[in-house]
């Protein structure tokens, strides 16, 4: 899960992690209400799940009631990458001498966490200079070793043992909430050699969720996709007009791949794992059924030890039960095809031999 | 390192050549016991099964153990195949380690990173390999399956299968053996962001194999595994024949597509990089699965000059 900036700056606070004054709200009516306790100027920032808000004008200054009143609403309207504003976080400035940069991230090739850090902070870590890189193991940062990082990113009397103290808390954090990132870009150094987390980026393990309900309050996510989750199911919503339902995630994003190549759009990505069941492809027919943008469902399901028979019921008892009444187009691999073929022979259902006939049968269906 | 080939099959003039005993964690679980006697059906010798608290017991006629520890003393079996559910997979992995466990093949999905760091850790200390977790499994066509993966995709031949995703290895060596080209080895390294074998590591346990005629990698969005074992093929003067495939380009970025290790964040884990990367080691990507024979007789062609 990536927690967007107010809730990865929750988790600081509660770390000891210092952060600069600041209040979330969601609509103008509560934002006039920070607004007036912080007291101007102030920074209004756009909460959403993607880096590159500056570049976006997703985070201005403001200086009075009468820019706030615009560019509160504006921000808020706004959608960045095609994520919209989820909240606003208003803030108070800090003066500052120094952007400095500093992560814990799980390096999926050394299969190892590793600490990035640099004395040239607050661009995007892709631009980030002179960086020092260290392999921390499962997350632990020992004190020698933030000791010797502060110092090679050139810091200097007090913001050393300032830094340390961050890092390792940074650390603890990383290690308990079983981040895979936890990013602190940039971190300020004040006119008085202390330190301050201007920004934050956490995501978490979300196969860890388990053990972590104190996170649950910041997942977010939309009732189609929480419907899938319960069901054991992955949805990610697109902005096509075909729904890609598959088992397996490789198949689906192959799917997925071959649909786009071939000119159409898709609505979503389901992936209705490894299986396939009468019980679980109706399921997702449901799942489907109430996304109003779908024209059409591209079905690839790769069985093998799964009766191609077992899934056509799905789709009878889907059209029995008036479920869907759309097109759906079928490659089902696996045993007893010719009788699957049968039973769907009469339904808004057809069965392909390959993906691709498939594929381009639910291209030009759409289009009609 | 072991040899997976010997841990798998022994040498010619073992008693249990090509019957190397296995045991199931997990044997009474729905799908672990839909698979065991999947498994038996296709030849492979299991030996004994393991869930807490039905000890003593049987299921088809194989015995049941508390524990891989038992499991493992009364059979003297060197590989694992577990089905636990994820929040038992630390507990489970670390019991058949330290029960002498020399392969372990863990097909739970959705296994929290920190524990699969954990285990891989204590592995290494063993001197013992983990495949997954989230794997469908490893298997040598008509010798011997462990995993959840379709028989009829397989047939025996000389061409090795590495791929992140099950259904997509179901796929691309279906299409293989539908061209003739059969397979000597087939292994699911897993979508998760951390695997226990990468595709590095399965690379170097069978790229000396005599037998060895190609290999397709199946690779998708997420990670650097397809990047840096790129740069591995380049750096070691491998040159048998490799195809590759990788799904995901079409895929949103900052999204999780189903697999856990599968998200793009800027170009980090991009198809773009991957198939630049692999391009650059001479080694051609399919641009759909149906694709693969086709480059891969294509290189073979090449190859024989």
């Amino acid at each position: 899960m990536r927690l967007l900036e107010y809730q990865a700056k929750q988790l600081f606070e509660e770390y000891g992690i210092k952060i600069p004054k600041g209040k979330t709200s969601k609509n103008i009516e509560q934002g006039r209400n920070v607004a007036k306790e912080l007291g101007f100027p102030f920074v209004i920032k756009a909460q959403v799940p993607v880096g590159g808000r500056g570049k976006a004008g997703a985070i201005q200054k403001c200086n009075n009631a009468d820019e706030f009143e615009l560019k509160y609403s504006q921000i808020l309207d706004m959608t960045v990458k095609g994520e919209k504003t989820r909240a606003i976080l208003l803030e108070k400035m800090a003066e500052y001498k120094k952007e400095l940069y500093l992560s814990l991230f799980l390096n999926r090739g050394k299969r190892c966490y590793t600490i990035i850090t640099s004395s040239e902070g607050g661009v995007e870590i892709e631009s980030v200079k002179n960086q020092i890189i260290r392999e921390i193991g499962l997350g632990n940062v020992e004190k020698s070793v933030a000791d010797e990082v502060a110092k090679a990113i050139g810091l200097k009397d007090n913001t050393i043992n300032e830094f340390v103290d961050l890092v390792q808390r940074l650390s603890k954090l990383t290690i308990e909430k079983e981040a895979e990132l936890a990013e602190i870009n940039p971190v300020a150094v004040l006119n008085d050699g202390s330190i301050l987390a201007l920004d934050g980026k956490i995501i978490t393990d979300d196969n860890a969720s388990f053990r972590h309900p104190e996170l649950a309050k910041f997942q977010e996510r939309s009732e189609l996709e929480e419907k899938a989750e319960k069901s054991g199911f992955t949805l990610v919503e697109l902005d096509g007009n075909i729904a890609v339902v598959g088992n397996g995630a490789g198949l689906v994003m192959s799917t997925l791949d071959m649909l786009s190549d071939n000119g159409g759009k898709a609505a979503c990505f389901l992936d209705v794992g490894g299986g396939a069941t009468t019980e679980s492809v109706y399921e997702a027919l449901t799942l489907v059924s109430k996304m109003n943008k779908v024209k059409g469902i591209l079905v690839n399901l790769y069985g093998g030890i799964v009766k191609t028979t077992t899934v056509a019921s799905a789709f009878i008892k889907a059209y029995d039960e008036k479920l869907i009444d759309l097109p759906v187009f079928a490659r089902l691999m696996g045993a007893e095809s010719d009788k699957a073929k049968e039973m769907l022979r009469n339904t808004k259902t057809k069965l392909f031999d390959s993906v691709e006939a498939a594929i381009n049968a639910a291209v030009i269906g759409v289009r009609k | 390192m072991n040899n997976i080939f010997e841990l798998l099959q022994g040498r010619q003039g073992d008693p249990d050549y090509k019957k190397k005993p296995v045991i199931v964690q997990g044997i009474t679980g729905k799908f672990g016991s839909l698979h065991t006697k999947l498994m038996v059906g296709y030849g492979t010798n299991i030996v004994a099964g393991v869930t807490p608290g039905k000890g003593g017991q049987e299921f088809e006629g194989v015995p049941i153990y508390n524990t891989a520890k038992e499991a493992v003393k009364a059979t003297g079996a060197k590989i694992s195949i577990l089905f636990v559910p994820a929040k038992f997979f630390l507990g489970a992995a670390v019991d058949a380690l330290d029960a002498g466990i020399k392969l372990l093949v863990a097909i739970p999905e959705h296994v929290p990173v920190r524990d699969t760091m954990t285990v891989l850790e204590l592995a290494k200390k063993n001197d013992a390999i983990m495949i997954g977790p989230n794997t469908p499994g490893i298997m040598i066509p008509e010798v011997i399956k462990i995993g959840i993966m379709p028989a009829s995709s397989f047939r025996a031949g000389d061409v090795v299968v590495l791929s992140k995703s099950g259904t997509l290895m179901y796929e691309v060596s279906h299409n293989l053996t539908e061209a003739g080209f059969g397979q000597c080895l087939t292994l699911g390294i897993g979508g998760d962001p951390i695997n226990g074998t990468t595709l590095i590591d399965a690379f170097d346990m069978v790229k000396d194999y005599p037998d060895l005629r190609g290999i397709v990698v199946v690779g998708e969005i997420g990670g650097d595994a397809e990047e840096t074992l790129a740069q591995h093929v380049i750096d070691s003067n491998f040159e048998k024949p490799i195809v590759a495939y990788v799904a995901g380009r079409a895929a949103p970025k900052e999204k999780r597509m189903g697999h856990a290790g599968a998200i793009v964040y800027g170009n980090y884990g991009s198809a773009e990089s991957k198939v630049s990367m692999f391009n650059k080691a001479n080694i051609p990507v399919a641009k759909r699965p149906a694709e693969v024979p086709m480059l891969l007789a294509g290189k073979f062609e090449k190859y024989k000059d």
